[in-house]
């Protein structure tokens, strides 16, 4: 049995349930799309390996979501002292701390399907492009809530570049 | 708007006349009169270096070209051939002809004139400001104490003109404030007085620069009675010294800290780098070409190659004359034989620094060290290479040299010892390596991989065959991420990445043992806060500039 790692630093905060059909719905979309594309190739098109590719397209959607939930389940955030830390992934673990006088900015963004089910993404911009760090699904008062409480934080601990 | 006051003496040509002892101090005086928070131009050749000689190199060079079909097209083809002056004289076009050319001198130098009093620039208490146009005015400011660098650049034209750009960089993409063109002295002393007002210093300094300018002020009472003739055998003597003088100014920066490049070991880094090989692979696709008959691939290829030669001669020649100093306002990094630039980094802005060592180079134990910046000057640095190359060959010795500058918390004996270590060791050392198991994935460098966080940087060590050693001051650090893929898993490892601002440096290392590369993680993390909140280098002379070399010892 493989050991993942464990920072031991005790619960994380999840996203929302909820958030699992937001993974769902994008999931089937993409899949959708890709189908229509290879079947097109394949019928129209007349490319010979066009079921290959729409088997492919269809497998890899069927098993995206079957592990929808634990990737949803999988993504989570704490709120530390200096820093924030966020983690996801099953397979491909990340881990990333971005200390709060590091944060640059904060965008919260919403997609249609995760308006619907009145989620938000949070996003956090650093100086640095590969920070990377999104904490989507969460609902839209949280994120306006913790939005407001992390540019305090951010601008209590303003730090240069 | 207020309009900026008529233009005072052009500083490049003021009869001050600047001795050789204390030229720089005139300099400096000569600059002091322009961060007094008003506005001011720049010097009067800007529009003509920027622009003009295009201008009139397109003009010429479109007249002799188009000569006969202008004829044609104003006065219907003549029958003789076509001298556009007899044109003119044969049909009386005298009179006419020169006042279009007279309106037409006027329109352009009116044009220039006009863009060049629109164009002026002031440096406040916090502040450096721009603003320019004619018809479309931009005003572009940037505070002091988020200046990235300021970079000096005098292109062989304006050189021979005495005169310099200044480009003050601050974090993110394209945000440079220009001052092109300044006299090539009042840029030197220009730089100094924006680093100091920058660094903080400055009130304190006031009384002693008061000081220095009523001796000072006894100099042009003794150079006013020079003739005109010596003035004007001074002036070219200036220019011909401006030319040969080496880029940094002895005065300004200790002279034995500059690390010298021969020549011959430039020419030979450049020789034994990655675009030789390609060069000699395309060198031997083409004799095998030949030789099987299809010649043809030598006219396709051949001006590549021709192209490639005047690569390396470009690439020699931007790198000669390379020098790097320390002055109190930060690191000096100057290159360039006929185009010079010469760029200061103030304390704190090395984001990361990494020494490698291509596998071609390491017969002759040469290493090149890069930085990551947050600003980025729109001026090429060596070899049109981007200004973050901090030492484009140099040996051992000169790698220390230069990371004692650029790491100022580095310069102690065992700081020293670590990095060399860092550099050449192959591994079993007191740096934390990676376990056996890592030969999985790290098959030939798994025992050199490590890292070791000392006071507040870390240093990461990786590379068999392309030795590389990253140090990031973790005052510096944005964020911090850890990762874990299946096959690390598989193998209880884990990689780590340090996340700083672009740049040619991406600090990261895979293979750690998992539960260490955990301990690494909250460790980093947390000493990189405390090293944020007691970083205070962006005023870096407050309270003395010398507590910044030491903060590590005051963090304790």
């Amino acid at each position: 049995m493989p050991e993942r790692i464990d920072l031991g630093v005790g619960e994380w905060r999840r996203v929302s349930p909820k958030y699992v059909l937001v993974v769902i719905a994008s999931t089937v979309i993409t899949g959708l799309v890709l189908s229509a594309a290879s079947l097109f190739l394949w019928l129209v098109g007349g490319w010979p390996f066009g079921w290959v590719a729409l088997t492919v397209v269809v497998v890899v959607t069927v098993i995206a979501l079957i592990i929808a939930p634990r990737r949803a389940r999988s993504i989570g955030y704490r709120l530390r002292e200096d820093d924030l830390l966020f983690r996801r992934g099953i397979m491909f673990q990340r881990f990333v701390s971005v200390p709060y006088g590091r944060m640059q900015l904060i965008d919260i963004n919403r997609g249609p399907v995760s308006r619907l089910l009145g989620l938000a993404d949070l996003k956090f911009v650093t100086a640095a492009a590969s920070t990377g760090v999104m904490v989507p699904g969460l609902p839209e008062a949280e994120a306006a809530e913790l939005r407001d409480r992390l540019v305090d934080l951010a601008e209590s601990r303003r730090a240069g570049l | 708007m207020s309009t900026p006051h008529p233009p005072g003496p052009d500083p490049a040509s003021t009869p001050s006349a600047r001795l050789p002892g204390p030229a720089l101090s005139s300099a400096e005086r000569a600059a002091e009169r322009y961060t007094d928070g008003e506005w001011h131009r720049l010097h009067p050749a800007t529009p003509l270096l920027r622009g003009g000689i295009v201008f009139i190199a397109i003009f010429g060079f479109v007249l002799s070209n188009l000569r006969e079909r202008l004829i044609g097209f104003f006065v219907g083809t003549p029958e003789y051939g076509g001298d556009p002056l007899d044109a003119i004289y044969n049909h009386g076009w005298e009179g006419w002809a020169l006042l279009g050319v007279a309106v037409v001198l006027l329109l352009c130098l009116g044009a220039f004139y006009l863009s060049w009093r629109m164009h002026s620039f002031r440096i406040t208490g916090d502040a450096v400001e721009v603003r320019s146009g004619l018809l479309f005015r931009t005003q572009r400011k940037a505070r002091l104490d988020r200046i990235q660098g300021i970079n000096i650049v005098r292109p062989l034209f304006a050189r021979l003109f005495g005169a310099a750009k200044l480009d003050i960089s601050v974090a993110g993409h394209d945000a440079n404030v220009q001052l092109a063109y300044l006299g090539s002295a009042l840029a030197d002393g220009l730089r100094g007085d924006v680093l100091r007002l920058a660094s903080g210093v400055r009130a304190v300094e006031t009384e002693a620069a008061e000081s220095a300018a009523a001796t000072a002020s006894l100099d042009p009472s003794a150079t006013a009675g020079m003739s005109r003739t010596a003035a004007v055998g001074d002036l070219v003597g200036r220019r011909v010294n401006e030319l040969l003088a080496p880029e940094l100014d002895p005065n300004a920066a200790p002279p034995e800290s500059v690390v010298k490049i021969p020549p011959l070991r430039l020419f030979g880094s450049l020789l034994l780098s990655g675009f030789t090989v390609f060069v000699l692979v395309v060198v031997a696709f083409l004799i095998w070409g030949a030789s099987t008959g299809s010649a043809w691939l030598l006219i396709v290829v051949l001006p590549g190659l021709i192209g490639s030669a005047s690569f390396y001669i470009r690439r020699f020649t931007k790198s000669l004359r390379y020098s790097i100093a320390g002055t109190p306002d930060g690191v000096r990094v100057g290159f360039g034989l006929l185009t010079t630039s010469n760029e200061t980094l103030p304390p704190g802005r090395i984001h990361a620094v990494e020494v490698l060592q291509p596998l071609l180079w390491r017969p002759f134990g040469w290493w090149q060290i890069r930085i990551d910046t947050a600003g980025h000057s729109r001026e090429k640095g060596a070899a049109g290479q981007p200004n973050t190359t901090m030492l484009p060959v140099g040996d051992a010795a000169d790698v220390s040299r230069v990371l004692s500058l650029v790491l100022p918390g580095f310069a102690t004996e065992q700081h020293q010892s670590l990095i060399e270590a860092g550099m050449s060791s192959r591994g079993d050392d007191d740096y934390i390596g990676s376990p056996h198991r890592a030969i999985w994935i790290r098959p030939l460098s798994w025992r050199r991989t490590g890292f070791r966080v000392v006071d507040d940087a870390v240093v990461l060590r990786r590379g068999f065959v392309w030795r590389s050693l990253a140090v990031v001051p973790l005052a510096r650090l944005q964020s911090l991420e850890l990762q874990q893929g299946p096959l690390d898993a598989a193998l209880r490892l884990a990689k780590t990445r340090f996340h700083t601002v672009s740049g040619p440096v991406r600090p990261r290392l895979g293979a750690i043992d998992a539960p260490t590369a955990g301990r690494l993680f909250e460790d980093v993390s947390a000493r990189a806060v405390a090293a944020a909140a007691a970083d205070r280098s962006h005023r870096w002379g407050d309270g003395g500039a010398r507590d910044v070399p030491t903060r590590h010892e005051e963090e304790r």
